[in-house]
């Protein structure tokens, strides 16, 4: 549990810093914070191998995190530094790292699904025993390459696994009013594969959903789709003023969000325990911090560079 | 060295690409089973198997994502779009996704991935299977971008965007796929880029691309029973693109004139003058001149596509107006 709770600290902390970074000036642009949403990312990734692929969208900090990519080579790339991850070309929205097998956030909502099934082929077709997993959000589910990639998962077994972080908002509008069904995961029969709904502040759950589904993956039986309900913490981008939420929603959100609930449920000496951890962490954010800092800016002359071959 | 038609040298370069390239798969919509619309991958699936060449489902946008994510993990896929038209379905994958992998990553992934699609009219296609859509792509910065105007151009322009490891795509001519031609099967693999000059003249520059080269070439038949040698450049890549061939010839006949089958404004022969505007002024004895398709959607009667199609009696006119044109 010490380590779940490191995971989760370890994306929260380094949302509200780059939050921080971002108000301050550091960061330029806008940022999509997962601040709530940290246990679904750290649930599957429990379940993954270091040779399988991670997609994600622009809500995506935490997804790499997860992956194991360096946090001060995120704070360098958001800041728009030459950092060993894109040079500073994709930032906080677009940054990959096949290194670490994390294929890339995506900032067209839905648009990595495919790309992640094209990983997928790979492993298929080279029989690398390699499983993807793919994360968007619930509002993504009404882009039109989202279904179409879910069938086109599906006719062709591919090794996919399609996480649906449910926080209820489609950016900035109640996914309820933009779907007629009740749950994502009704869509799941529809293209002939299993469909979880998991409580996504559960880090366990989500693993054993994960789980379950990266075993048939693996097994070459196809692709599986899970709803992990969740909630946002944050708006949709750092300047939301979420004034379309109603009283309470933030509230009733903070109160069951993944750390909350640990603390909740920690006695006396597991509460220090994690105090401890949460100052660990913090100064190992900040050591990131100091030490994208130190990194430089791209050279100037470099930024018609890497268009092509 | 055999005569091919267009369509079976397209036909021998896939089975080439397969062949010689165990990590290149080949899918989009009815290409496996079927063998495609024109039979450019028939006898394929017999030969390779499916695990090389499967049919997807109707899902540009997905299956081009799918070609994406094949050639960041290893592979170096070919996707087919049956027609270029059904493309514009999956522009975000293509601008967004495909041409930015390598940019925005710093050079660290690369998308070595073909895409063939053909284009153009043809006698009663509507206006939704008659674009000529190379201006769309050449607009975006990432993409290699090609228009074989023969049999010979098919084979070799195909062996040449397998190997590139940058994303290509592939316009070809439906209208020319019954063309004749004799076809080099054994030359070396040539890399992407490179116009060529298939005319020599004096008096005049014709450009052209991809469903235009006959129609240039025709034209520069009627120019020389008037006494007029035109120098024809077939430009065959828009990306990577060959000014100095053209800038060459412009400066020597002092007079341009650029054809293309796609609508005029924002056409990418607006793109070959601008260039000629800015680096051979000084060589310029007349105007620049482009005979592309008018600003209207293509219709599907015969008689009202010939009616608005560029051909060679109006290049011709507009390179006579040239030779005669007094400052």
């Amino acid at each position: 549990m010490e380590n779940t709770f490191r995971e989760l600290c370890r994306i929260r902390l380094f949302e509200e810093r780059v939050l921080s970074l971002k108000e301050g000036g550091e960061i330029p642009g806008s940022v999509h914070l997962c601040n709530g949403q940290e246990a679904i990312p750290v649930g599957v990734l429990s379940t993954l191998e270091p040779t399988d692929w991670v997609s994600a969208t622009y809500r995506g900090h935490g997804w790499a995190i997860a992956r194991g990519v360096s946090l001060s080579q995120l704070f360098a790339e958001f800041m728009g530094r030459e950092s060993d991850l894109n040079s500073g070309r994709a930032g906080s929205p677009f940054f990959s790292s096949l290194k670490d097998g994390f294929l890339g956030e995506n900032s067209i909502v839905g648009a990595g699904a495919p790309i992640a099934a094209g990983a997928a082929l790979s492993a298929k077709i080279k029989a690398t025993g390699q499983v993807v997993v793919v994360s968007f959000g619930d509002g993504a589910v009404n882009q039109g390459v989202v279904p179409e990639t879910l069938n086109l998962a599906a006719v062709l077994d591919l090794p996919l696994i399609f996480i649906v972080e449910n926080n209820v908002y489609s950016e900035m509008s109640p996914i309820k009013d933009m779907i007629r069904s009740t749950t994502l995961v009704e869509r799941a029969p529809a293209f002939g594969i299993p469909g979880v709904s998991v409580d996504g502040n559960d880090v366990q759950a989500v693993a054993d959903a994960s789980y379950q589904a990266v075993e048939r993956a693996r097994a070459g039986k196809g692709p599986t789709l899970i709803e992990a309900k969740t909630a946002r913490l944050v708006g949709h981008y750092s300047g939301d003023a979420q004034q379309y939420r109603p009283a309470g929603d933030l509230a009733q959100a903070r109160l069951d969000e993944p750390i909350a609930r640990l603390k909740l449920k920690a006695n006396s000496d597991l509460a220090a325990q994690y105090k401890a951890i949460e100052d660990e962490v913090a100064i190992e954010i900040e050591e990131a911090v100091m030490s994208a800092r130190a990194m430089s800016t791209p050279n100037s002359t470099t930024a018609k560079d890497h268009v092509y071959a | 060295m055999p005569e091919l038609r267009y369509i079976q040298a397209v036909n021998a370069a896939l089975r080439w690409s397969l062949a010689s390239h165990p990590d290149t798969i080949y899918f989009g919509e009815d290409v496996a089973l079927p063998g495609g619309p024109f039979g450019a991958t028939k006898g394929l699936y017999d030969e390779f198997g499916k695990s090389r060449i499967f049919d997807t489902p109707i899902t540009e946008q997905a299956f081009l994502g799918m070609a994406l994510g094949a050639s960041l993990t290893g592979l170096r896929p070919i996707a087919e779009i049956m027609y270029v038209d059904f493309a514009f379905v999956a522009m975000d994958q293509i601008v967004n996704q495909i041409a930015t992998a390598r940019y925005a990553s710093g050079g660290r992934n690369k998308a070595p991935l073909l895409i063939r699609a053909q284009q153009g009219f043809s006698p009663g296609s509507c206006s939704q299977h008659s674009h000529s859509a190379e201006a769309y792509f050449a607009h975006t910065p990432g993409l290699r971008i090609g228009l074989p105007s023969t049999p010979d151009d098919a084979y070799q322009m195909i062996r040449s965007g397998v190997q590139s490891d940058d994303p290509v795509l592939l316009l070809e001519t439906r209208m020319l796929y019954p063309t004749k031609g004799i076809v080099r099967l054994d030359t070396a693999v040539e890399d992407i880029g490179g116009a060529r000059t298939i005319r020599a003249g004096k008096d005049v520059t014709i450009v052209s691309w991809g469903s235009m080269v006959p129609s240039a070439l025709d034209a520069a038949d009627v120019l020389t029973a008037r006494g007029i040698e035109a120098d024809v450049i077939d430009l065959r890549w828009l990306s990577p693109l060959d000014m100095t061939t053209v800038i060459e010839s412009v400066s020597r006949t002092g007079r341009l004139v650029i054809t293309h089958e796609a609508n005029l404004t924002g056409g990418f022969g607006g793109e070959i003058a601008a260039r000629c505007a800015e680096e051979a002024f000084a060589h310029l004895k007349a105007p620049i001149v482009r005979i592309a398709t008018p600003d209207v959607h293509f219709p599907a009667a015969p008689s009202l596509q010939i009616a608005l199609l560029p051909n060679a009696q109006s290049i011709a006119e507009a390179a006579t107006r040239l030779v005669g044109y007094q400052k």
